[in-house]
């Protein structure tokens, strides 16, 4: 196990640039996964961890050794790809011993290291079949024993269940965190999908346009996120955002309504500032209530456990969850009141206001 | 994969278009079929016996042709060369054609698509066209009327197929599994060796057979390059059997029928790598 230090590390194809700039500090056994939209260069990062792209510039430390020109096998990690990448003519047993047999290890120690592994992830009735046989489960289970039974350093994850239904993405989650629970080694893992990073990791890197936006505990970020791209990203819903201009009574919106704020704002009056609310604190009052947001009820979509309203109000639309069952009617006029407390303020920027 | 082809959208079609479908191809195989069978029949004849009766069933236990041919004739010669021939060139096309094959398709460089296309004016250019410079190098190289004569040409006439080929195949192979192989420790030979290559057997099964057959029936080189009986391979010696004024005709056929059988088991034994490396990426 090891911890890993990333110190402004940059990546540029030709005169495009990826990565640029990106400092990131992992202690030993952390589970660290880093996330954000399509193309935000957070695989790339990965993949350069891994050795497998060339580093532009800076450092990649794993333990107390900068490993930019060390080859990915000298670097004591294990990777597990979206595809799986598992040798389709190799069984199980073959797959998961590959990189021991390419180590020397003895015959003996590979079985009972490949046993061990795939005791401890139900795959021993599997050890002879090959990844055609399986389902897309067992492959990703091939794949995490394969891993395993290098016993590496650093694991490294890259986007592992974007390939599985719904019902078994859930499972594996819980099964890769009860994994690492165990084995306590460092991990890495990336994902576009904030669902994924908030249920499993220790530490949430947010990356968008190659730079890191947010580094913090899940939440940490869902109650204080640092600008107005992580407020956006993180949540699902996703927060709903209404701009306008901070004056001595709150906010006031284009339309002249005013909402209350608890906290006074360190920005001087008359400063444009976008308020950020997430949908469960938002709530439902009588339409014509002082101090709200008037709307339309667009869409409800129930989802047994609560329903999510999208209701048109000055801006464009918002989403609303609540919590208890709803009887509100499409085409409803309502009134929308955010919480005080929960709201969050950002400047033209899109950087955090804090309040004094 | 070839369950999924043959699954017949022919289902949806009215059934005389089936109907007729199956009337074209039988009739197709049985003129493709026919003349195989009519040198396998005639093996068994005497020339009498094939000009009396051209269609009548042999009596198989009549092998005198064959004896004849293996025993008294310079047969067994000319088949152990075509072997060797077809065999070395085989064996250095699919070696020489995989290794340039996955270098062009796995790797990146500049250099890459010119040799691609270098490659690929091999298959443009026919190379009868160049036999007499191809006669004066080889002669300049001490190789006429030697087996290598034939090996070298041979191997350069089917290089750009089999790079072609190996190319297109290894290119579409994820390189995940390269990655995933690198990060298990595996050198770039050991990536090629282990985990490439033996996915690589059906287009390797059609570098092999679609190569194997031209060269082992090849009349034409062997004819310029070769002079020495004991050289000649099998296309050429059987010619020896067809005389000025006479020809044993059973014996011919008994000749050819051996010089077929190889290439015929070959094509069978590769025939289901063959059809799935045809079929490959048609069903994901």
């Amino acid at each position: 196990m090891a911890n890993v230090a990333i110190r402004d590390v940059r990546k540029s194809f030709g005169a495009v640039s990826i990565i640029k700039g990106v400092d990131v500090d992992i202690q030993d056994g952390e589970f660290v996964i880093l996330v954000g939209p399509s193309g935000c260069g957070k695989s790339t990062l990965l993949r350069m961890i891994a050795g497998l792209e060339d580093i532009t510039g800076g450092d990649i430390r794993i333990g107390s050794r900068i490993v930019n020109d060390v080859p990915p096998k000298d670097r004591d990690i294990a990777m597990v790809f979206q595809s799986y990448a598992l040798y389709p003519h190799m069984t199980v047993a073959e797959n998961m011993a590959f990189s021991l047999k390419l180590k020397g290890v003895s015959q003996a120690e590979q079985k009972k290291r490949v046993g061990d592994a795939a005791a401890s992830l139900g795959l021993t009735p599997l050890l002879d079949r090959y990844p055609r046989q399986l389902s897309g489960g067992q492959r990703q289970r091939v794949a995490m024993g394969r891993a395993i039974v290098r016993d590496p350093q650093v694991f490294l994850f890259d986007e592992p269940l974007s390939n599985l239904d719904a019902k078994l993405r859930v499972q594996m989650r819980a099964e890769i965190k009860e994994l690492h629970q165990r084995l306590k080694t460092t991990t890495i893992y990336v994902t576009h999908d904030q669902i994924e990073a908030m249920t499993m990791a220790d530490k949430i890197v947010v990356m968008h346009d190659g730079i890191v936006e947010q580094i913090g505990a899940p939440l940490d970020l869902y109650d204080r996120p640092a600008n107005r791209f992580v407020a956006g990203f993180i949540g699902s819903p996703a927060m709903n955002f209404l701009d306008g201009r901070l004056e001595e009574g709150g906010l006031v919106l284009p339309s002249g309504t005013v909402l209350p704020l608890d906290l006074r704002p360190s920005v001087p009056a008359g400063t444009k500032i976008t308020l950020g609310i997430r949908p469960e604190h938002l709530q439902i009052a009588p339409a014509g209530t002082p101090g709200s947001i008037p709307a339309t009820v667009s869409v409800i979509e129930p989802t047994g456990a609560d329903t999510t309203l999208i209701v048109k109000a000055e801006g464009g639309n918002l989403t609303v969850v609540l919590r208890e069952r709803c009887t509100l009617k499409a085409g409803e006029a309502v009134a929308l009141r955010p919480v005080p407390q929960q709201a969050h303020l950002f400047d033209e920027q899109g950087k955090r206001i804090a309040f004094v | 994969m070839t369950a999924l082809t043959s699954q017949a959208p022919a289902s949806r079609q009215p059934i005389s278009f089936a109907l007729l479908a199956q009337v074209i191809l039988i009739a197709n195989s049985f003129i493709m079929l026919y003349p195989v069978v009519v040198m396998v029949l005639s093996a068994f004849k005497t020339t009498g016996e094939i000009f009396e009766h051209p269609f009548a069933l042999p009596d198989f236990t009549q092998v005198g042709n064959f004896a004849k041919v293996l025993g008294e004739t310079a047969m067994p010669t000319y088949f152990v060369n075509s072997i060797l021939v077809t065999g070395t060139s085989i064996v250095l096309i699919l070696v020489l054609g995989t290794m340039a094959g996955y270098a062009v398709a796995r790797y990146e460089s500049r250099t890459n698509t010119f040799i691609l296309l270098f490659f690929l004016a091999g298959l443009m250019l026919p190379l009868k066209l160049a036999v007499i410079p191809l006669f004066i190098l080889l002669r300049d190289l001490g190789l006429l009327d030697s087996r290598w004569s034939l090996i070298v040409t041979y191997t350069a006439i089917g290089l750009p197929s089999a790079v072609f080929i190996m190319a297109g195949f290894l290119r579409s192979l994820p390189s995940e599994l390269e990655d995933a192989a690198r990060i298990d420790g595996a050198s770039e030979p050991r990536i090629m060796w282990s985990v490439m290559l033996p996915l690589a057997r059906p287009p390797m099964a059609i570098a092999a057979i679609q190569n194997a057959v031209p060269i082992w029936n090849d009349f034409f080189f062997p004819l310029v390059f070769i002079q020495t009986d004991a050289r000649k391979t099998l296309p050429q010696g059987l010619t020896t059997f067809m005389g000025e004024y006479t020809t044993d005709w059973g014996m011919l056929f008994a000749g050819l029928t051996i010089a077929a059988a190889p290439i015929t088991l070959l094509y069978i034994a590769l025939s289901r790598q063959f059809i799935q490396g045809m079929t490959a990426g048609a069903v994901k």
